[in-house]
């Protein structure tokens, strides 16, 4: 089993009084993200070119037909509301997200727990002048009178701006800064089997219902909450090896000779729903036994 | 082993109510809240209540990881649903005209005196400069913004520009140009305002050169002679353009202003609280600089009359003020 990576996990506190924990979005799936909004803009804005500029530019130029106009107007128009408007619009609807970050499992949400206002949503999106088109610009600047050198300085000072994230622990871009939000994972999670229960299922399989297995006091005393947890994501993860390899892990430590035929995942089912119980009913008592070193 | 655990029993008692909201979110989430009939629509607010005080429990009984991981992720959907931006837009938008907006505005005065003062500081400077010696005003106004209107110009040709049509654009039709103006400038005041998180110095800089550039406009055709008709051309859009660049930039200072002063709150408090003000009045900002690139890219060119012109940028001014600042009980 790997160890768990470290994760910027924040705790955040609801209007009803219950801390929820949240997995902030990293740097690298924020990027993700804005390059696939970026793509959906850019072939929206080359539609538009296509059907509101393609007419004008094949008429004879200058003839200057209402029609253009109103094709060129439309044209400017429909731009800047996609520049401006297309991030706020999404992250206004109640996914709270752009098509990019949905596709990445992220969304947006207030720091400070509260509801998340339009101010807000409107307020991060401005600031992705500063952050996308003024290094942009910059980078597309030796086109014009500035010299190499104004330009690399001007990409340098706004690449600050651009890099921002990447130099706090919330990974705030300069806008969710101003606008007290951050981006934080919306992971859809299953609702997953209990494996405690008693498994109505097994009557499909020739009605064998679970062995039955016993264990003494001291044999369930063995382990605490976290080898318990890494027993359910072996169970949960039916890997073949790893089960064996942790039964017999778990049958040498206990003490426990296996009988005739019995398998592994039979044994592991069993003392992890025996280790469940005993833990939770010394958490009941207010004790959570936090390892197997863990003796009180 | 036939007794089954508490909190598997726990668990069984309330899984339906888990999965009928983990269901009704997917369907608002999918296609917004029109989505729900009104009954479903209202027993979100209960089913999240349920599942976050079914959270809290697990986390109390239960060593089962996935079941609390489950309900972290559902309660983290209902909660974001809940208290999502979901006022309807009609009711966002009217609550905004009436009430948010000249409140955001009013509430930025101290910046909005200094951004003026700051822009009226370029315009001085560069009119005595320009005054002083013609030549500066090819330092301070590229040769393509000048469009001809320089120095080396006659009279006559100044007189043309200020009630001619629009040499280049004025062809291209008064709608294409109002667009232009009005999308051009707009994109400029909300990089004022992004601007702003560079603790609000390149906000200032922005527009200290934008008034550089007005006084020795100005300068030129008061040189001239002709003061009074470049005033009319330029405040019938200007008043309306000249304050919402003024709010645009002192929105981007209130947002330097609380970075770098932050006061008794912290940092990021006071930034965010600054920034969803200034957010507000740089979207107004925004509806104002459509008006200004109307008045300039249509109403300059249909109304060729000095006189007629300082009515409508007086006009313009009452306007503003009096929706701004004016007194009434929604006021605060």
């Amino acid at each position: 089993m790997a160890a768990p990576v470290p994760k910027r996990v924040r705790t955040l506190v609801t209007p009803e009084g219950v801390p929820l924990r949240w997995e902030l979005g990293e740097a690298s799936e924020r990027a993700g993200a804005f390059l696939i909004d970026a793509a959906i803009m850019l072939a929206i804005l080359m539609a538009l070119v296509l059907v509101l500029i393609r007419p004008i530019l094949r008429t004879t130029l200058g003839a200057g037909t209402s029609a253009d106009e109103a094709g060129l107007t439309l044209f400017l128009l429909a731009a800047f509301a996609l520049r401006n408007l297309y991030f706020a619009g999404w992250e206004l609807t109640p996914r709270a997200a752009t098509p990019g970050k949905r596709v990445l499992g992220l969304r947006v949400a207030a720091r400070d727990g509260g509801r998340l206002t339009a101010e807000a949503v409107f307020a991060r999106n401005a600031t992705r002048e500063l952050e996308v088109w003024l290094p942009l610009s910059f980078l597309g600047a030796q086109a014009e009178a500035v010299d190499t050198w104004t330009a690399l300085l001007g990409l340098t000072w706004s690449a600050v701006f651009l890099l921002f994230p990447l130099f706090n622990k919330d990974r705030l871009r300069a806008g969710d800064l101003i606008a007290g939000t951050w981006v934080v994972k919306a992971p859809r999670r299953r609702l997953l089997p209990d494996l405690a229960a008693e498994r109505p299922h097994s009557a499909l399989f020739g009605g064998t219902t679970r062995p039955h297995f016993t264990f003494t006091p001291d044999q369930v005393d063995a382990y605490g909450v976290k080898e318990l947890h890494v027993l359910e994501e072996v169970l949960r993860t039916r890997h073949a090896p790893t089960l064996t390899e942790v039964a017999a892990r778990i049958r040498t430590k206990i003490g426990w000779t296996a009988g005739a035929g019995e398998r592994d995942r039979d044994f592991l089912e069993a003392y992890y729903a025996a280790l469940r119980r005993r833990l939770e009913g010394q958490l009941l008592f207010g004790r959570r036994r936090r390892d197997k070193h863990d003796r009180g | 082993m036939t007794l089954e655990l508490r909190s598997t029993r726990f668990r069984a008692e309330r899984e339906e109510a888990w999965l009928k909201l983990e269901c009704l979110l997917g369907r608002a989430e999918r296609g917004g809240a029109r989505e729900l009939t009104d009954d479903e629509l209202v027993s979100i607010p209960a089913l999240y209540r349920s599942a976050l005080s079914s959270l809290n429990t697990a986390r109390a009984i239960s060593l089962d990881q996935a079941l609390i991981d489950y309900l972290e992720a559902l309660c983290a959907r209902a909660y974001v649903f809940n208290y999502g931006a979901r006022a309807s837009l009609g009711e966002r938008i009217g609550r905004f005209f009436a009430h948010d907006w000249p409140a955001a505005v009013r509430a930025l005065w101290p910046e909005t005196l200094v951004a003026a003062l700051a822009m009226l500081l370029g315009a001085a400077l560069s009119y005595s400069l320009v005054s002083a010696d013609p030549e500066w005003f090819y330092s301070v106004i590229p040769a393509e913004m000048a469009q001809g209107r320089t120095p080396a110009a006659s009279t006559e040709e100044l007189r043309a520009t200020l009630y001619g049509q629009e040499d280049e654009e004025g062809r291209t039709g008064l709608g294409v140009f109002a667009a232009f103006l009005f999308t051009h400038n707009a994109q400029i005041a909300i990089g004022a305002f992004a601007l702003g998180f560079a603790f609000g110095a390149p906000s200032v800089l922005l527009l200290v050169f934008n008034g550089a550039v007005l006084g020795a406009f100005v300068q030129l055709f008061v040189s001239r002679g002709l003061g009074g008709d470049v005033g009319g051309w330029l405040l019938i859009h200007g008043v309306t353009e000249l304050w919402a660049v003024t709010l645009a930039g002192a929105a981007g200072m209130s947002i330097g202003r609380a970075l770098a002063y932050p006061g008794r709150r912290t940092r990021l408090e006071a930034a965010a609280d600054a920034g969803r003000r200034a957010g507000v009045a740089i979207a107004g900002v925004v509806v104002m600089l459509a008006v200004a690139g109307l008045l300039e890219g249509v109403g300059r060119q249909v109304v060729t009359s000095t006189s007629l012109r300082y009515a409508v940028a007086a006009a313009t001014a009452v306007f503003w003020g009096a929706y701004f600042f004016r007194p009434g009980p929604s006021r605060g």
